[in-house]
């Protein structure tokens, strides 16, 4: 059994004489030492789906063990197993108070889990190293830089040294040297630790770089699960770029060799635009080699070829109409849609 | 107990950020310190009668009670301030998702206020003295116990009321609408039986006018009557009531 596992996960919000669905039946397993990421643009139900499981939300329906207790009957359980940082932009902030120690945080925090105090100084004095806060325990949290801030906020979230650690946004708002220490240290909880991470993010690399596995929310529902290249594979496919030499002769060759892979089994699909010619492929690593030698056979000579894998964002824009970086459909988005 | 513990826990916590910035402890003593040193000579020259003293016109003995009810007002309707701040810096919400009793996560708060109330409310009296207030040290206690118990109600639903509005802007009109008529109500600066019959007659919705009959009957003396019985009825009632509606939205499974 998953160290999480959700069975049609809902949650309606009703306000004035609208009643909002934001969550409309997520189903979610997440294996022992997974880390997991949860994609969605703003709005999806990502934030919503995220507080259900950490027990600060009462689902309106659904049912859900997260880390071995039962979400709806034993939340207290729930909470003693799991550590969660909440996101640190926008409406809150990610949970540490400007005016304490660092250390005190830390302290306070293992004694809210109910460490005996010898075992919380342990552990503070374990994550003070592990994250990179050496020097600052008796710094004010609000002389913290943002980077630092955040690592004491993911050090409160380990100090019981949970099984499962829920991450919302990590990096927001950090520098991208910051940022990529982040990822590390994340990596390394699972592969030192054996931590459960289960993190919702809108930076597609984040999901690339960190993730086993993704989940794709839109409109309260997973649109899509699966490791990031599988679902890259699966939902745009690559794309070869290629231009054909002009023609020595006047027979247009332009058609010919569109013709010629179009019926190629590899190609999905094929289109052209100011003389270059756009292929969907399955695998294109594979495929390349044999659409050489296809173009190469019919004696149609080749300026150049690039070979491109579809991005995180690419898959986003196909499953959900939107780009994740934007909160509104962005031009990019149209484009897509009048393209497929 | 894991309750009281983690009350007490929530209780430290509070204290040293309190102490950390004890500016704030002292000038919500200024307050009532001025009114002693500026308003109370006003008092002496109305005559003792209307003051409620018997022969001795001691105009302390009535004013120091209504301050000290000022001072518990103030100071534990305006403490829900502070938490819309804890709840900006997530800091509410990480504690929700600990294991720790989301009840202390108030308790602890009204504890640490109640303290510090208790603290100034000492100080206070004490200022009191030195400008000529002398009253029994039973009663000075009996008008602790009352600061206590209009603190722990009062500071219970701000906290809730704080939580629930999310957003100072809000919230401090809100609560000045609440707390400036009832203190006008309460008789506190001025005997509200110098009034015309009607606004002794609203007078009696104000539930602080009853606490502070009581407060000054046991300043002059006098413990045992039905001042002193309608009071401790209001008060404890209200501490009861505030309490469990404060309760309530801490213990919402949503917050």
């Amino acid at each position: 059994m998953g160290i999480i596992e959700a069975r049609g996960l809902a949650r309606t919000f009703r306000s004035r004489k609208r009643t909002v669905e934001a969550v409309r039946g997520v189903d979610l397993t997440v294996g022992n030492g997974e880390i997991v990421g949860f994609l969605g643009p703003n709005g999806a139900g990502k934030t919503t789906t995220l507080r259900m499981l950490t027990t600060l939300l009462h689902p309106t329906a659904g049912m859900a063990t997260v880390a071995g207790a039962d979400l709806l009957r034993d939340p207290v359980g729930v909470r003693r197993r799991i550590g969660y940082v909440p996101q640190a932009i926008g409406q809150t902030m990610g949970g540490t108070d400007p005016s304490c120690l660092v250390i005190e945080e830390l302290l306070d925090q293992a004694a809210l889990y109910h460490l005996p105090p010898a075992d919380g100084a342990r552990r503070a004095e374990t994550l003070i190293g592990q994250l990179e806060l050496s020097g600052l325990e008796r710094r004010l949290v609000k002389t913290l830089s943002g980077g630092q801030r955040r690592r004491l906020e993911i050090a409160l979230g380990l100090v019981h040294t949970p099984a499962l650690l829920f991450l919302d946004e990590p990096t927001t708002g950090l520098d991208p040297q910051s940022r990529s220490n982040l990822w590390e240290h994340i990596g390394a909880l699972r592969s030192e630790l054996g931590t459960t991470v289960f993190l919702t993010t809108h930076y597609l690399e984040e999901a690339d770089v960190l993730c086993d596995r993704v989940f794709v929310i839109d409109h309260g529902v997973i649109a899509a699960e699966g490791t990031p290249d599988e679902l890259k594979r699966r939902i745009s496919g690559d794309v070869v770029m290629l231009r054909v030499a002009e023609p020595t002769s006047h027979h247009g060759t332009g058609p010919d060799a569109r013709k010629l892979l179009a019926d190629q089994p590899v190609v999905r699909e094929v289109s052209s635009a100011d003389g270059t010619l756009r292929l969907t492929v399955e695998h294109g690593d594979q495929a390349l080699p044999s659409l050489l030698r296809v173009l190469d056979a019919a004696g149609i000579t080749l300026e150049s070829i690039n070979l491109s894998r579809p991005t995180l964002d690419d898959v986003f824009l196909t499953l959900t109409g939107r780009s994740l970086r934007d909160d509104s459909p962005a031009p990019a988005a149209e484009g897509a849609e009048r393209a497929s | 107990m894991t309750f009281l513990r983690d009350t007490l826990l929530v209780f430290r916590r509070q204290e040293r950020l309190a102490l950390r910035q004890p500016a704030w402890v002292i000038i919500g003593l200024t307050q009532p310190i001025l009114y002693l040193a500026l308003f109370g000579p006003l008092l002496k020259g109305l005559p003792t009668a209307s003051l409620g003293a018997g022969t001795h016109g001691d105009a302390y003995r009535f004013f120091v009670p209504g301050l000290l009810i000022q001072l518990g007002l103030f100071g534990s309707t305006f403490v829900g301030f502070a938490i819309i701040s804890d709840w900006r810096a997530g800091v509410i919400e990480r504690f929700r998702v600990t294991p720790v009793s989301r009840l202390a996560i108030m308790a602890g708060r009204v504890l640490r206020d109640v303290v510090t109330l208790v603290v100034q409310a000492a100080v206070l009296v004490l200022v009191g003295v030195a400008f000529g207030l002398r009253a029994p040290v039973a009663a000075v206690f009996i008008g602790f116990g009352f600061i206590v118990l209009i603190a722990v109600g009062l500071a219970s639903v701000s906290y809730a009321t704080g939580l629930l509005v999310k957003s100072e802007d809000a919230f401090a009109p809100m609560i000045n609408t609440v707390v400036v008529p009832l203190l006008l109500l309460s008789g506190i600066l001025l005997p509200l039986t110098l009034g015309p019959g009607w606004l002794q007659g609203i007078a009696r919705i104000s539930p602080f006018r009853y606490i502070i009959d009581a407060m000054r009957q046991a300043y002059l003396g006098h413990y045992f009557n039905t001042f002193m019985v309608e009071g401790l009825a209001v008060a404890v009632g209200m501490a009861i009531v505030f309490l469990w509606l404060g309760s309530r939205v801490f213990l919402r499974e949503n917050a």
